[in-house]
């Protein structure tokens, strides 16, 4: 097995996600299935290759820059309007400090 | 005028000839979608007011004798990943049932801009993840060829609209095949421009180093003058390439003579019969049309899903974690700590899809695996792109299928997931360089399922992309 059940709860936890048994059982078979497969690049040497994070084009440096003025931004009113809990001009949210 | 079978130049003609006018267009439209979208689940919302108000202004324009702008009434779906400023946006996930957005994706502004009728927000799999379009939370989309049939996916909405009817043009987004393989399933037009070449700002991000904004048209013309219209350098997207935009449908001129045209060995081996029979009969008419037609190699293809589902799981993970309940109008209901509330909220909200590539891309990227999982995942994926440059300096395009398969049928392939992973083989590579790539009806099998031909070229080079298409569809016409 490429990952386990103990592994498999690490992870949930990492990404906040709260998975039933249920979904744990299907999820360490999937996930096994799917990097048994990607085992495949293992076979490659890439030694010497750089990595890609990004499709480059070509430009100055600074082409990916915007020119540096003022914009009217959103307005909290707009922006907390999709919030499902607010007060104050923030984002309401639990108690943060658990006792 | 019959609502199915309008282009951008049928309308263009009807409108300037006073044989009708815009809002009848978008009425029509509407009138249409409502009668016949339920037998697709294509299309999420229809957006009434806004297609009224577009198409009231382009009326306006006309009287004034001015000139409304390439889209001039033309009804546009748009896939419900693409932000809509007022019109609910869900990206077919029950996290964004009630999300309004409170501004318009860049795409959006200029096609509006261009006088496009925005008449509806496409359904498409949750995220845009996945391939078949059965993974909505607000239901699966049925191809309108055939209702047993899926319409591919994740852009399945869009693809299947435009097939169906209930709009002229769509846009969709694609990561890893999402407009191209839709477009093949649905036999209709759909491009995925060069990375960079189209804004990304309002697109949702799935993964931002492959999200690609595409169009779906009922023809090659139709497909490059809305690509013209949404293309081009964006303040908004630092990503976003400070290229010139040809004016494509200005170069369509159906003169392919001695354009040479590579077919990747790798990409003819496990196909169905029937594809592989309807693409050699394609590949045959680009002989006749004069195009110099030689096998090439593109030797890491094999890698290609590996290398695709390590990195755009890893940037989704990251991605999707702003969907915590917090920000985004569903909060799971009790939850008396902020991380009981983060945790409840997803695992409430996402789909099985989303949850297993969150599941994968976090894993990858977890302490122990960056090096050997995602490092080297990017590390192929220069390599693959390599491919294609090297490629690109003996041929002028490269000629595929987009799918190894056509439409299958609803239910037949959601039980494994790897198997639906394999089945994107064909698209990922072009993907995952960041090239211009285009799916264009080829034929269809016995059974009158169709088949699209796919075409790359080199990174900016829509242009002769397009050229070829465009020559391939009046050849068989």
């Amino acid at each position: 097995m490429k990952i386990s059940e103990q592994q498999v709860r690490y992870v949930a936890d990492l990404a906040n996600l709260r998975l039933t048994d249920d979904e744990i059982g299907r999820m360490v078979h999937d996930l096994d299935e799917i990097l048994t497969h990607v085992d495949k690049l293992a076979e490659l040497d890439t030694t010497n290759v750089e990595p890609m994070a990004q499709v480059l084009f070509e430009g100055e440096e600074t082409s990916a820059l915007r020119p540096d003025n003022e914009h009217q931004p959103l307005g909290t009113d707009v922006a907390l309007a999709n919030a499902p809990a607010k007060g104050g001009g923030h984002y309401k949210v639990p108690k943060v400090i658990e006792r | 005028m019959n609502i199915t079978d309008l282009t951008i130049s049928s309308i263009r003609e009807g409108l300037q000839s006073r044989r009708f006018s815009a809002s009848e267009i978008a009425a029509e439209t509407l009138r249409f979608a409502e009668a016949e979208n339920p037998k697709t689940n294509a299309l999420l919302v229809l957006a009434h007011d806004r297609a009224a108000a577009a198409a009231r202004r382009v009326d306006e324009t006309l009287a004034k004798g001015e000139d409304p702008g390439p889209l001039a009434g033309v009804p546009i779906a748009v896939k419900d990943v693409i932000v809509t400023k007022g019109l609910r946006t869900t990206c077919a996930s029950k996290l964004l049932e009630h999300f309004i957005p409170p501004y318009d994706a860049t795409a959006i502004t200029r096609l509006e801009s261009a006088g496009g009728v925005i008449i509806g927000k496409a359904n498409c799999d949750e995220f845009a993840m996945g391939s078949s379009n059965e993974n909505s939370a607000y239901g699966a989309v049925r191809n309108p060829i055939d209702p047993e049939r899926v319409p591919g996916g994740s852009s399945g909405g869009s693809a299947a609209s435009v097939a169906q009817g209930t709009s002229v043009l769509a846009l969709g987004s694609d990561t890893g095949g999402s407009v191209r393989q839709p477009a093949s399933f649905c036999g209709v037009t759909g491009v995925t421009p060069t990375y960079g070449r189209v804004s990304r700002y309002g697109l949702v991000a799935f993964a931002s180093s492959l999200d690609h904004i595409g169009p779906f048209a009922r023809n090659v013309r139709d497909a490059a003058t809305l690509l013209k219209v949404i293309a081009g350098h964006d303040q908004a997207d630092s990503t976003s390439a400070p290229v010139p935009v040809p004016d494509y449908p200005a170069l369509l001129d159906g003169n392919v003579k001695g354009m040479r045209i590579g077919l990747p060995a790798e990409y003819f081996n496990g196909l169905a019969s029937e594809t592989g029979d309807v693409i050699a009969a394609g590949i045959e008419q680009l002989r006749k049309l004069g195009c110099d037609v030689r096998e090439i190699s593109l030797p890491y293809t094999e890698y290609a899903i590996a290398a695709y589902y390590i990195i755009a799981t890893a940037e989704a993970s990251s991605n999707l974690a702003r969907y915590d309940g917090v920000r985004y109008t569903v909060r799971s209901a009790d939850s008396d700590t902020l991380s009981d509330m983060y945790r409840n909220t997803r695992g409430e909200g996402f789909g099985a899809e989303c949850k297993r590539r969150i599941m994968l891309g976090t894993y990858v990227l977890s302490h122990g695996y960056y090096d050997a999982y995602y490092l080297k995942a990017q590390r192929v994926r220069t390599l693959i792109t390599r491919d294609f440059t090297k490629a690109f300096t003996e041929v002028d395009a490269i000629v595929a299928p987009v799918s190894p398969f056509p439409a299958f049928k609803l239910g037949e392939k959601t039980q494994d997931p790897l198997e639906m992973y394999l089945s994107d083989i064909y698209t990922i590579t072009g993907s995952l360089a960041g090239i211009p790539c285009m799916s264009v009806p080829c034929g269809t099998t016995a059974a009158g399922l169709p088949v699209g031909m796919q075409i790359l070229t080199k990174h900016f080079d829509e242009s002769g992309m397009f050229r070829l298409a465009d020559a391939f569809e009046r050849s068989r016409a």
